[in-house]
């Protein structure tokens, strides 16, 4: 079967790092439809419109501006209309409480954001990869937690 | 009062699929790993209406046959890895041929173009979910836990665990703690 497209949303306010991970986005092989935003403000304004195609998994940059990627995160995991997405933080913070604390607030994938390009593009993969496998098989999605 | 539930996932989808195709009048017989033959049905009634009342129940029919095919494989590895005894006889590739009647080269390649990944990584994802809610269940030590998913070692275990999810089972056992503790909805 013609495996059908990933729908991908990426919150940073930073436009470099959007840049950065598009390409690399671009560069595989699995197909995707990336929504970029600027800031959580304008993500959760988009998620909360009717009618639109979800994504199936989140990019959330965790510091911010207006609102922040764990403010996001709570949010999403509190709408039950949301909450089956999967969410993974995408951050250079690598303190094991930020991390720790993501998780227990419901992000499912932790990504400390590679410096490398080809890095960032395996890291990308890997998580779409094991993501889909969490959508289409039967998995116990409440324990899918993936550090990278 | 919160409570905690253990599903059989096979026995659950049987019932349902029993209940759901004998109140339709529809005669079948079951092959076991998702797939039923059906010997007859009444005149009124055609697939579509079987797909929409099996649907309610997030079972779906699938008319791609690749996709399955990767079902039954997905299913078959789900019951061998719970099946103890048997899984600690076979190893996967036999196994699957055996009960698919397919040659395992043919299962791999069909597998690896549908699902984005292999037959092997499939069966570490697996394993791995099934020891997550072993840990979170409490009642086995890891050392347990690996002999039941036929691991060599707790080392063995912990090392594919750490590589599979990126947390050791401990951080994760806590995690998932925590979350309860809040209520953290997922």
């Amino acid at each position: 079967m013609a495996l059908h497209t990933l729908n991908i949303a990426l919150a940073d306010d930073d436009e470099d790092d959007r840049i950065v991970f598009k390409d690399a986005i671009d560069a595989l092989k699995i197909k995707t439809k990336l929504s970029l935003f600027v800031n959580g403000k304008e993500l959760m304004d988009y998620l909360t419109l009717p009618n639109i195609i979800l994504p199936e998994i989140i990019f959330l940059d965790l510091n911010m501006p207006v609102k922040n990627g764990m403010q996001c995160l709570r949010e999403i995991r509190e709408n039950t209309h949301l909450n089956a997405i999967s969410v993974a933080i995408y951050s250079t913070s690598s303190s094991e409480d930020d991390i720790e604390e993501t998780f227990i607030n419901g992000a499912n994938i932790y990504i400390n954001k590679p410096h490398k390009f080809s890095d960032l593009k395996a890291a990308i993969e890997r998580v779409l990869q094991v993501n889909w496998q969490y959508q289409t098989s039967i998995l116990n999605r409440d324990n899918f937690l993936l550090r990278i | 009062m919160i409570i905690n539930l253990k599903f059989d996932i096979n026995i659950l989808s049987k019932k349902i699929l029993c209940q759901e195709l004998n109140a339709l009048g529809v005669t079948y017989m079951i092959h076991g790993f998702g797939e039923i033959e059906i010997t007859g049905m009444p005149k009124a009634l055609n697939m579509e209406n079987i797909a929409e009342k099996l649907g309610v129940y997030g079972i779906e029919v699938i008319s791609d046959q690749q996709m399955a095919l990767v079902q039954r494989i997905k299913d078959a590895i789900a019951i061998l890895i719970n099946d103890e005894n048997n899984y600690k006889k076979y190893n996967i590739s036999t196994y699957l041929a055996e009960t698919l009647d397919y040659s395992y080269d043919y299962l791999s390649t069909i597998f690896s173009e549908t699902t984005y990944t292999s037959i092997g990584n499939f069966v570490i994802l697996k394993k791995i979910d099934v020891a997550k809610s072993l840990i979170i269940e409490n009642e086995l030590t890891l050392t347990e836990i690996a002999f039941k998913l036929n691991y060599s070692s707790v080392a063995h275990l912990s090392t594919q665990f750490k590589k599979t999810t990126g947390l050791t089972p401990s951080t994760f056992q806590k995690i998932i703690r925590k979350r309860k503790e809040r209520q953290v909805m997922l």
